[in-house]
């Protein structure tokens, strides 16, 4: 492990990241452009005793690795829009049964199949609310090399520590260019283990425990104790249950459990923001065009922060606001890969104190520095 | 450890919320799969039973096992990767007919393919049942249901063909009538290795019955005793006098590499690389 530098892709490191981390099962399905994750997964989980399975589809790849997760084992799968949408019915089931699981989106364009080969963010929105109902969600929005590994381990610590799914959202850019990146030694990381409870004797195993906190004991399968898991609204206990009080307190804890948290999940770069007049809000591969953008701004006498979120859900409301409230900010320009998905969360939070302008694109490409300081010098 | 069997033992003691309609099959084929389990002195703790959507999906919150109640079709996708994940354990998946070969039929075709280590206990009673009596892939020509109601014109899946197509190394048929040789398939099936899939005719005289001038449990249970032949009756038989029977039987037991097995073998020669 001592020498593990060299030159990977995005999805290569989050393949390594996600053993590193304690990955043990993966499930999936291939589609570009996230299929080299899988590849690294089926050549290096074999050789540590892990498992991988090459599932029929994406929403029985989902399946596997919810199910993994009930033995006792960290699990993964990863896709990109599509697979997404089809893995949508069992994120759903992840959720109410507050099973900790990594799911990758490598995002393409969209909708349908899309362009396959080309970086996207319009997925976005659908890391929140792809699958019905309320839940909760926790997004991470990589933004280079070095945070595809490193935020692919804080993906599987986050789902250890609130027992929910975890979206990795990346894009074909991230996913596939070349970098030389120094991996750390695995043995230094901060890992989050998984803690299975075991019961007193006696004392009958609660999945879905009230009583200690926002975020129950972890059980598993095969461990002496039995329980029952359901997608139903369910009692402390997993049995299904209409009793109006338990499926209020029931839903209410599960989305708390991320909300009452938001400060432990929400991360976000500031860069260049201490004397800027003006602020551009990016994320993922557009964020670290807009730190470059920046830059070339200020060669141009400009003063231009950027406000990178590394978390885009819970989405950084108490962040933003300061920002806002600072009095120091002009204008706010949000460049994002997609027609306008986060820019209304920006809008939610801005409440119209500051003038807001998007730059948006969808035409395969992606939202380079240039596009980011033309846009800027347009509007502003 | 055969002989006198406490069910209660099987059943959990803390949730007893049960949603089936009186005289159900489905509760005949739990009493048999509980004589299997107990009869063959299978650990409780040692097993998981995973279930589809549906009144036959309902069985896992009843029983106490490591149970997981999944979503409508999908009991064997999570299921496999319980097996793979921990594949010295049983896994019991139950499913009705809608669950297993219409919007799961594809996990169910790839399991029997894969040949993974899991027995599929197939509860067809020729309905969607929960749902209040659509028609299913193997609800027979002319019956009315629910989204039948000028007689079904479609075509029917044979459950056991579909699963001796796709790879299934066990590959067997009972209905609830004949509690004794299900139970003996079911047996079969946990011991076997492989991917096993035990088809049971069941009765749902509430949601098919009904519009089918079969009210009763009893004339459900009547029509399927004279729709049924056994294997051994019908080798005798005629092609015409077996059109519009189903045949129980036990139909296939093969050896085949099972894909858990595998993985693990290939995980073992990769060791230290
Ligand atoms: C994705 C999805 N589609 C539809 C349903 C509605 N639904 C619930 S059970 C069921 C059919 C059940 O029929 P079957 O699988 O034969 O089980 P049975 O009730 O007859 O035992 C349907 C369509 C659902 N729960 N989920
Ligand atoms: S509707 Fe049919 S299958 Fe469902 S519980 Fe009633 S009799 Fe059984
Ligand atoms: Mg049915």
């Amino acid at each position: 492990m001592s020498n593990r530098k060299g030159v990977y892709t995005g999805n290569e490191l989050i393949a390594i990241a996600a053993i590193d981390a304690g990955c043990r099962f993966y499930a999936g399905y291939p589609i570009t452009p996230s299929s080299e994750i899988m590849e690294v997964m089926s050549k290096e989980l074999p050789k540590v005793g892990g498992a991988f399975i090459q599932m029929e589809d994406e929403i029985a790849s989902m399946a596997a690795a919810i199910g993994a997760a009930w033995t006792g084992v960290k699990s993964m799968t990863a896709s990109s829009g599509p697979g997404i949408s089809l893995k949508s019915e069992h994120i759903g089931y992840a959720c109410i049964t507050e099973t900790p699981v990594v799911i990758v989106n490598i995002m393409r364009g969209g909708p349908s199949t899309g362009f396959p080969t080309a970086p996207s963010q319009s997925d976005v929105m659908q890391a929140r609310w792809g699958t019905h109902g309320d839940h909760p969600a926790i997004a991470l929005v990589p933004g280079n090399a070095k945070e595809m590994y490193y935020e692919t381990v804080r993906a599987f610590n986050l789902a250890e520590k609130f027992r929910t799914p975890v979206f990795i959202l990346g894009d074909e850019i991230l996913g596939h260019m070349n970098t030389m990146v120094e991996l750390p030694d695995p043995s230094d990381l901060d890992i989050v283990e998984r803690k299975i409870y075991s019961p007193k004797q006696g004392e009958k195993y609660k999945p879905f425990d009230m009583s200690k906190g926002d975020v129950p004991p972890m059980g598993a399968f095969f461990r002496g104790y039995r329980f029952h898991l359901t997608g139903l609204n369910h009692n402390e206990y997993g049995y299904p249950t209409i009793d109006r009080d338990m499926i209020k307190m029931q839903q209410e804890r599960m989305m708390k459990k991320v909300e009452n948290h938001v400060e432990e999940i929400v991360k976000n770069e500031l860069f260049n923001m201490d004397d800027a007049d003006y602020v551009i809000f990016a994320y993922g591969s557009t964020g670290a065009a807009a730190k470059l953008a920046s830059k070339m701004l200020r060669e141009k006498g400009k003063k231009v922060g950027v406000f990178r979120p590394i978390t885009i859900w819970p989405f950084p409301d108490r962040q933003i606001d300061e920002v806002i409230t600072s009095g120091k900010y002009k204008g706010i320009l949000v460049a994002e890969a997609n027609l306008g998905q986060i820019i209304y969360e920006v809008e939610r939070v801005n409440r119209g104190r500051l003038p807001i302008k998007d730059l948006l694109k969808v035409d395969g490409t992606p939202v380079s520095p240039t596009d980011i300081v033309s846009r800027f010098e347009e509007v502003f | 450890m055969a002989g006198y069997i406490n069910y209660e033992y099987y059943l959990r003691q803390d949730y007893r919320n049960l949603q089936w309609c009186p005289g159900c099959g489905d509760g005949a084929i739990l009493q048999a799969f509980f004589r299997a389990v107990h009869e063959l002195g299978i650990s409780k703790d040692d097993m998981a039973v995973v279930s589809g959507i549906g009144c036959s999906g309902r069985i896992s919150g009843y029983i106490d096992f490591n149970t997981m109640h999944t979503t409508h079709g999908r009991p064997v996708a999570f299921a496999t990767g319980i097996k793979l994940a921990a594949p010295d354990k049983y896994v019991v998946v139950f499913g009705g007919d809608g669950d297993q070969t219409a919007i799961g039929g594809n996990h169910f075709i790839h399991a029997c393919r894969r040949n993974i280590d899991m027995t599929i206990i197939v509860i067809n009673n020729n309905v969607y049942g929960m749902t209040g009596g659509q028609y299913s892939p193997t609800t027979p020509s002319g019956f009315k249901t629910q989204t039948t109601p000028y007689g079904n014109y479609d075509s029917q899946f044979d459950i056991v063909k579909l699963a001796i197509g796709a790879g299934a190394t066990y590959v067997a048929r009972e209905s609830v009538i004949k509690p004794v040789v299900l139970t003996k398939y079911i047996k079969k099936a946990l011991q076997h290795k492989g991917c096993s899939v035990v088809e049971v005719i069941s009765n749902c005289h509430i949601n098919l019955g009904r519009r089918n001038k079969m009210k009763s449990p009893h004339a459900v249970l009547e029509w399927i005793k004279d729709h049924t032949v056994p294997l051994s009756r019908a080798n005798k038989m005629s092609e015409e006098e077996l059109a519009g029977k189903v045949i129980t039987g036990e139909f296939v037991e093969v050896e085949k590499p099972e894909f858990t097995e595998s993985y693990y073998k290939l995980c073992e020669s990769l060791k230290g690389e």
